[in-house]
């Protein structure tokens, strides 16, 4: 190291607040997810308020089916587990472990995707567009038919609202995107590991990934209330 | 710098919660059709999910006063644009 680093590195800690933090790159990333999180929140206030407004909403939880979802929301509590083992096992010297608990991450990751793939293709065939949807609905909100042109609804029937779909694909497909991303990063810790990198007493790189895999799993578990249960 | 100090939290404990949480949270829909009750019962429960993840999953709990500082931040301003969205949604709740 040269002198104008060590002496770079002096001048830290001899400035250093309890306000310092153990870690600048996990602050980064706390900053990050500060900046996502407020993302999440204009998205989901936004689907309140449209949801609020609109008379004309399908019940989400007869419509969108919550069981797979129940399923892809166990899958990331417990892709969430593995992330926290795979920190421990780095924390006590463990590689092997390590590595093994950030596979099964990465598996957590790929099969909620393979899973949200498979829930948006299903409600696609159902009619559910960006822009529109072709749901028929009664007062209390339960889906009774399918909209084709020409059909008289009977009394009490309505079109469900266009933008039931553009927010339920927005909402989801953002978070959806977040997975993605985190199942590359994951990768590449995942590769760091295997070759090496990191330690017992340096495992920072594994911690702050973790923290963008939790906050993803924490805006599920928001996403999932808001959007499919209440 | 200082390094992490803390203890591991027992991380099997916070999942049997978050799933036991999961699970209620899944039969309220169907025992609870009242929309203000279920309402406040998911939100609840989301609210002790999010919180337990961040807590001891995210180590927020182990965490100095600057992290949990930038961590409070976006939900005073989510928390405010709630408030700010207050006037038009109670205008169109009036109005019916």
């Amino acid at each position: 190291m040269s002198q104008v680093a060590t002496a770079g590195y002096a001048a830290v800690d001899k400035y250093e607040t309890p306000l310092t933090p153990d870690s600048w790159g996990k602050l980064g990333m706390w900053v990050f997810l500060a900046g996502d999180a407020m993302s999440f929140g204009a998205l989901l206030a936004t689907y309140g308020a449209i949801r609020f407004g609109a008379a004309n909403w399908p019940n989400p939880t007869e419509t969108l089916g919550i069981m797979l979802t129940a399923v892809m929301t166990f899958l990331l509590i417990c892709s969430s587990v593995t992330m926290v083992k795979s920190l421990a096992a780095m924390q006590e010297g463990d590689r092997q472990g390590c590595i093994k608990f950030l596979a099964m991450t990465i598996a957590g990751g790929v099969i909620f995707l393979g899973l949200q793939a498979f829930e948006w293709s299903h409600l696609i065939g159902e009619g559910m567009k960006l822009a529109e949807n072709a749901f028929i609905i009664d007062a209390s909100g339960s889906v009774v038919g399918h909209y084709h042109e020409g059909l008289e609804l009977a009394a009490g029937q309505m079109r469900a609202s266009s933008l039931f779909g553009t927010t339920f694909f927005m909402t989801t497909g953002f978070h959806g995107l977040h997975v993605f991303s985190g199942v590359i990063y994951l990768t590449v810790i995942l590769l760091k590991v295997m070759r090496g990198d990191y330690s017992p007493e340096d495992p920072n790189g594994i911690e702050i990934v973790g923290l963008y895999w939790h906050f993803v799993d924490l805006v599920w578990i928001l996403v999932f209330t808001f959007v499919y249960l209440v | 710098m200082a390094g992490q100090t803390h203890e591991h939290p027992n991380y099997m404990a916070i999942f049997w919660w978050l799933l036991g949480l999961t699970i209620l949270e899944v039969m309220v829909p169907t025992l609870i059709t009242a929309s203000v009750p279920k309402v406040i019962l998911l939100v609840g429960m989301a609210v002790t999910k999010a919180t337990l993840v961040a807590m001891y999953f995210m180590h927020l709990k182990f965490e100095k006063g600057l992290v949990k500082v930038i961590a409070l931040t976006p939900m005073v301003i989510c928390g405010f644009l709630l408030f700010m969205l207050m006037p038009d949604l109670s205008w169109r709740w009036i109005t019916g």
